[in-house]
C-alpha cells in the first residue's frame, strides 16, 4: 500500500489553497486526489468575476482565481489525480479511490485534509408539489451546462430560492437571451449577498419575490408554468395570492450542503448546525490528523475566505506531520442567542499563535445591535453592528492571551435593544 | 445635502455605502466603504454606471467547447447587450492563454474582451 505524508480530498479552492500552504511549510509527500476532469473545482464554473479581492488584491473571474492556485501546484510539483473518486476514507486513515486510469486503489495518509466542497439542495429537499417534467434544474447544473458544456437550459425561467448561485444564473440566463421572469425567496429577506440583488436583479429590473414559494409546476414533459403565492409567519402558502408564470424551466437556488459521506463514514464527529465536522483551532476534525476546510466545513460566501481556511489548514497539518501539534486544555465556542454557529468549535489554546478567528453566522437579520463575546461569564468584547444578515457571515479576531485565560467556554450573543 | 445609501458591488463583501451629495447631486463623501474602490464604485455609480462583463466564447480542441471571457475593464451598463452580442459569433481554437485578447476593442469601448482562463489543447 503506498504511503503519503498528507492526502488531500478535493483539488478546488479549499483543497488547493492547504496543498499550496503544507507545501510552503515543508512537506512534501502530498497528494490531490480530484474526481473532475481538472483541478479547480466549483471555480471553473464561476465566471462570473469579483474574485481574489482578498487573496490576490486583484480583481478574477472563477476560472481565474482557479488558475493562479494551479499554477502554484504545478511550480511546486505537487502530485494530483485527476478523475479519481474516493470511495472510502477509513479511521485508520486509509483512503480508497477509483479511477479510469488506475482502477481500484488504496492508499495510506499520514495526515488528511478533507476539501469536498458541498452540493446543492434540490427539489426533493423541499417537496414541491407538481409534477416532475423536464426542465427543473438546481442552478449549479444550469450553470456548469451553461458556462462550462455551452447548453442553454431554457428560454423562460423562474428561480426559486435568492441564493448567490441563483442570481448570478439570473442575470447570466439574462445576458444570454433568456427571460428570468422573477426570483422567489420563502425568507421576509434575501439570502445572497446584496451586491448579487443589485447587479443581477435590480440591473435587469427582475422582480424579487419575498416571503413567496412555489406552490405548483406544471408540465407533463416539459416545464409549461409555475405557481408561486405567498407564505405567512409559518410558511404556509396563503390562499388567493397565487400568481401564475409561463416560463419552460424553473432553477433552484435553496441552500448549500457540505458534502460529508466520507467524513461520516469515518465517524467524524459532526456539527448539526453547519453539517461539517467539528474542528478546532487547527481545523482538525475529532479523528487525529484529520483536517477540515472550505465548503466541506461549513458553506462560505467568498472563495477568497475558502482559500484562507485551506491555507490555515495546509499549516495545521505541516505542524502534525512534524508532531508539532499539541492537545491538553480545551475551550468550547459556544453560539448563544442569535447565533446559527460557530467554526471553529473548540480551541486547544496551546497552539494558538496570536490571534485565533472565530467565523459565525447569526440566524436572522438585525439591524444596530450589538455583538457580545464572553469568555466565560466575562465580557471579553462588544462589537456594535449597523447590519447583520445570515447570508453574510461575520468573523472576529480575538487575541491568544485573552482566549488562554478562558476556563471552558468562549460565546458569542447578539443583544437587541441596544440604547 | 442629501444621504444616499447604497450596497458596493466591486467585492463580494457587499460594503454598505452612504454617500453624501450636496443640493446639485454632487458627491461630497463616501462612508462604509473598506476600501478605496468603494468610494470609486460610489462616485461612479451615480453618475456614469459601469459594470465588468463575463460571458463565454466557443472554443474547439479544449476540454470544453466554452472558454470563459471577460472584459478588460468595466464597461458601461447599458452596452452589455451590445457586447454580448459581439461575442455570440466569435470562435477560437485552443490553446488559449489567460488574459489573451479575444477580440480588440470591442464595439469601439476602448475595452478587449480576454481570455479569463487559459484552455489547453487537448488530442
Amino acid at each position: 500500500m503506498k504511503h503519503f505524508d498528507l492526502v488531500i480530498i478535493g483539488g478546488g479552492s479549499a483543497g488547493l489553497a492547504a496543498a499550496v500552504s503544507a507545501y510552503d511549510n515543508g512537506v512534501r509527500d502530498i497528494l490531490i486526489l480530484e474526481r473532475d476532469k481538472e483541478l479547480g473545482g466549483i471555480l471553473q464554473q464561476c465566471i462570473h468575476n469579483g474574485f481574489g479581492v482578498h487573496t490576490f488584491k486583484e480583481e478574477l473571474s472563477g476560472p481565474g482565481f482557479a488558475e493562479r492556485f494551479v499554477n502554484l501546484v504545478h511550480q511546486k510539483y505537487i502530485t494530483y489525480k485527476l478523475n479519481a473518486m474516493v470511495i472510502h476514507m477509513n479511521d485508520n486513515k486509509t483512503i480508497e479511490y477509483v479511477s479510469p486510469d488506475e482502477g481500484y486503489v488504496l492508499i495510506k495518509a499520514g495526515a488528511i485534509i478533507l476539501a469536498m466542497g458541498c452540493r446543492e439542495r434540490t427539489r426533493g429537499a423541499i417537496a414541491v408539489p407538481g409534477y416532475r417534467p423536464s426542465g427543473v434544474w438546481s442552478a449549479g447544473t444550469a450553470q456548469r451546462y451553461l458556462n462550462m458544456e455551452g447548453f442553454m437550459v431554457g428560454k423562460k425561467i423562474f428561480i426559486l430560492g435568492s441564493g448567490d448561485i441563483g442570481l448570478i444564473m439570473a442575470r447570466r440566463l439574462t445576458l444570454e437571451g433568456a427571460e428570468v421572469k422573477g426570483v422567489a425567496e420563502i425568507m421576509p429577506y434575501s439570502n445572497g449577498l446584496p451586491r448579487n440583488i443589485k447587479q443581477c436583479l435590480e440591473d435587469f429590473d427582475i422582480p424579487l419575490f419575498l416571503s413567496h414559494t412555489i406552490t405548483k409546476i406544471d408540465g407533463l414533459d416539459r416545464v409549461s408554468g409555475v405557481t408561486i403565492a405567498q407564505v405567512d409567519d409559518r410558511m404556509q402558502p396563503i390562499v388567493g395570492t397565487e400568481k401564475t408564470f409561463d416560463v419552460d424551466t424553473v432553477l433552484f437556488s435553496i441552500g448549500l450542503i457540505p458534502e460529508n459521506a466520507l467524513s461520516e463514514e469515518a465517524n467524524i464527529e459532526m456539527d448539526p448546525k453547519t453539517r461539517g465536522p467539528k474542528v478546532d483551532e487547527s481545523y482538525q476534525t475529532s479523528l487525529e490528523g484529520v483536517f477540515a476546510c472550505g465548503n466541506v466545513l461549513h458553506v462560505h460566501d467568498l472563495v477568497d475566505f475558502v482559500a484562507e481556511e485551506g491555507r490555515k489548514t495546509g499549516i495545521a497539518a505541516a505542524k502534525y506531520i512534524n508532531d508539532q501539534l499539541n492537545t491538553g486544555n480545551v475551550i468550547h465556542t459556544v453560539a448563544k442567542e442569535g447565533i446559527g454557529y460557530i467554526v471553529p468549535q473548540m480551541i486547544h489554546p496551546v497552539n494558538l499563535d496570536k490571534t485565533i478567528e472565530l467565523m459565525f453566522r447569526v440566524r436572522k437579520q438585525y439591524k444596530n445591535v450589538e455583538l457580545v463575546i464572553k469568555k466565560d461569564d466575562e465580557v471579553l468584547r462588544v462589537i456594535k453592528k449597523k447590519h447583520l444578515a445570515p447570508a453574510e457571515m461575520e468573523k472576529v479576531i480575538l487575541k491568544a492571551s485573552d482566549v488562554a485565560l478562558c476556563q471552558q467556554s468562549l460565546s458569542i450573543e447578539v443583544v437587541e435593544d441596544v440604547a | 445635502m442629501k444621504k444616499h445609501e447604497m450596497i458596493c458591488i466591486v467585492c463580494p463583501m457587499s460594503c454598505h455605502l452612504e454617500v453624501d451629495l450636496d443640493d446639485a447631486g454632487q458627491v461630497l463623501n463616501v462612508t462604509g466603504n473598506s476600501c478605496n474602490r468603494g468610494d470609486v464604485y460610489a462616485r461612479k455609480e451615480l453618475t456614469n454606471p459601469t459594470r465588468m462583463l463575463t460571458s463565454t466564447v466557443k472554443i474547439s480542441g479544449a476540454l470544453y467547447d466554452r472558454l470563459p471571457v471577460i472584459t478588460s475593464s468595466d464597461i458601461p451598463k447599458g452596452k452589455m447587450f451590445e457586447v454580448m452580442k459581439a461575442l455570440a459569433h466569435v470562435e477560437v481554437v485552443a490553446p488559449v492563454a489567460m488574459n489573451e485578447v479575444i477580440i480588440k476593442n470591442v464595439c469601439g469601448l476602448d475595452v478587449d474582451i480576454i481570455a479569463s482562463r487559459s484552455m489547453e489543447r487537448v488530442h
